[in-house]
């Protein structure tokens, strides 16, 4: 293991996201603030408790997966899809380093940015509305192993991408949708019965439901398929990861 | 000892069908500077992309001091630092971060000293602190190089070092380069000048259309070049070549109206006074004459004719 380059990509990268700081903690934290003007104290005027949660802190845990999963995917993906796009990339390719080093030198960096912002998200909600976490381990396995997941997932978009557009598609396109719809406002019970069915279908929904159980242990699904579906989606990207090491795809010609 | 590079049987054809290399064998001595010279598409680049692990070989294999490139890919990459031919570099990042950053990339521990060495070797140190972005574009290339100086590479690869370099830049990196070999490093540089191969290597190898044509030392192909040719018209055309002058090797042509003698200009000798007795003996007049040298330019474009041929 070429710990050395790992440490280098690593911090590399850390250093380019210091450089955009500010804006990318500025955003979410007034984003953040929007939410509970807007959720917390319009709605949550009327709606008041959500499974015996007082909504304004019902909404943390979907608020933070949904900065999860963005920033996961927008800071990978665009961590490996720049240096592509300005050469760079012959170096990190010509270097005496395996794939996987590669990987965890850019995942990690990409995964580390967002679990901060993550828990800055956190901080601020709680600014607004009292938080309690009844589970903080299952709080930061599901914290960690979401970052870790997308920021993989994004970094598969970033090698696939071979333009900007197709940069922005799948987060914009896929993600933030399946985020909105998973129950980051809502409890799925507030919804008819056929419409409850057909959320099952969204996988966000039990990373979403999950995470929220390790808050207040109210749940949308069991927590058991919430761990099972996280370890099913890094279990699947990390498959892609290898096969692309297996075949350089992108990358090599 | 190995060698520096052992090529065998490289080939490459791209998914597209084409094939940009075709089965090279070369081999390149430690310590030494080899020039790959060829035209566009020559397969140049292509052949030092699957050295440093950027392009994949279809067939054939390369051991980097003894080192398979696929098998052994980390301890053959440590050894090799690369200047690509395009200009490539960070954006954002400072001269000295990014020189640092390719260290830690070949696997070495930080050495400050030896970064603030390269970066004074190639009149950067200045501009350590300047972002990348606002260079020029030499001094772009000059970070270019100095990153692939950067973890002490054995063998140095230069694709195309002077492309769009002016006067300066390019006596500074050949004094770099021929500083570089006397530590023993080993440096293969391509270029499409002819004059530039016979400035600074001491082999050069002439590719076309993906194939070797040649491989050989400075010195013999100087020595090719010391070859001249003297032309002789002739007043009448000659039947044959009289008796008188058969010690010398002519050749006559253009219906017997012409005369070329092969004559060594580095011969204590020439052979061009007793030739030119030996002729008024034998009654031949010449109406004209002409001398031309062979240039490694005409070596290399009847190689390249040939090959097309
Ligand atoms: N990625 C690629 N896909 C398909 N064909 C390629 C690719 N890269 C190079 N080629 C083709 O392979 C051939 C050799 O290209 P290469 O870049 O190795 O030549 P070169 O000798 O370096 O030329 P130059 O002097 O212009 O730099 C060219 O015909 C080129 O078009
Ligand atoms: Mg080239």
């Amino acid at each position: 293991m070429n710990f050395e380059a790992v440490k280098s990509i690593y911090l590399f990268e850390m250093a380019r996201m210091k450089r955009t700081l500010l804006q990318s903690v500025i955003s979410p934290v007034l984003s953040t603030s929007l939410y509970f003007v807007v959720f917390g104290a319009a709605i949550g005027s009327r709606i008041e408790t959500v499974e015996g949660v007082p909504y304004g802190a019902f909404i943390v845990p979907g608020l933070m997966m949904l900065t999860l999963l963005q920033n996961s995917i927008s800071n990978a993906s665009f961590g490996i899809y720049f240096p592509k796009f300005i050469g760079t990339i012959y170096e990190v390719l010509s270097a005496p380093i395996s794939f996987l080093e590669i990987v965890l030198g850019y995942v990690g960096a990409a995964a580390t940015k967002s679990m901060i912002l993550g828990l800055i998200i956190l901080a601020t909600a709680h600014l607004f509305v009292p938080i309690e976490i009844k589970h903080p381990f299952w709080m930061l396995f599901f914290l960690v192993l979401t970052a870790i997941t997308f920021s993989l997932f994004g970094f598969i978009i970033g090698i696939w991408a071979d333009n900007f557009e197709k940069l922005q598609l799948i987060p914009l396109l896929i993600i933030t949708p399946l985020v909105f719809l998973g129950g980051s406002f809502y409890s799925i019970h507030m919804l008819p019965e056929f419409w409850q069915k057909v959320t099952l279908a969204n996988p966000v929904l039990y990373l979403i439901s999950g995470f929220r159980w390790s808050f207040y242990e109210t749940a949308d699904v069991g927590i058991e398929l919430s761990i099972a579906m996280i370890l099913i989606f890094l279990a699947l990207c990390l498959s892609i990861i290898w096969w692309i090491f297996r075949t350089g795809y992108k990358l090599k010609t | 000892m190995t060698n520096a590079l052992s090529i065998k049987n490289l080939s490459k054809t791209y998914d597209t069908g084409l094939t940009a290399l075709n089965g090279v064998d070369l081999d390149i001595r430690r310590g030494e500077i080899l020039a790959l010279l060829g035209p566009n598409g020559a397969g140049k680049t292509t052949l030092i992309s699957i050295v440093c692990g950027l392009v994949n070989p279809s067939t054939g294999t390369v051991a980097v001091e003894g080192h398979d490139i696929i098998q052994d890919y980390r301890k053959a990459r440590a050894l090799i630092g690369l200047v690509p031919q395009e200009l490539h570099t960070e954006t954002f990042e400072t001269v000295w971060d990014t020189v640092s950053y390719s260290r830690g990339l070949f696997g070495k521990k930080p050495a400050p000293q030896l970064v603030e060495q390269i970066l004074k070797d190639l009149s950067l140190f200045e501009k350590k602190d300047s972002k990348i972005m606002a260079l020029s574009g030499g001094m772009k290339r000059r970070v270019m190089i100095a990153k692939a100086l950067a973890h002490e590479p054995r063998i140095l690869f230069l694709d195309e070092p002077t492309a769009g370099v002016d006067v300066e830049l390019r006596k500074d990196m050949w004094r770099l380069v021929k500083r570089l070999r006397d530590t023993g490093v080993t440096i293969i540089l391509t270029t499409h000048y002819i004059e530039e191969a016979e400035e600074i290597a001491d082999r050069v190898g002439v590719i076309n259309r993906g194939r070797l044509l040649l491989v050989e030392d400075k010195a013999e192909l100087m020595r090719k070049l010391g070859q001249k040719q003297l032309v002789l018209e002739l007043q009448k055309p000659l039947e044959q070549l009289p008796e008188a002058l058969s010690d010398y090797a002519l050749e006559l042509s253009d219906g017997g109206t012409r005369i070329t003698y092969h004559y060594d200009t580095q011969a204590t000798r020439t052979g061009i006074a007793s030739l030119l007795a030996a002729l008024a003996g034998a009654g031949v007049t010449v109406k004209d004459l002409d001398t031309e040298q062979r240039s490694l330019e005409d070596i290399f474009v009847s190689l390249v004719v040939e090959e097309s041929q």
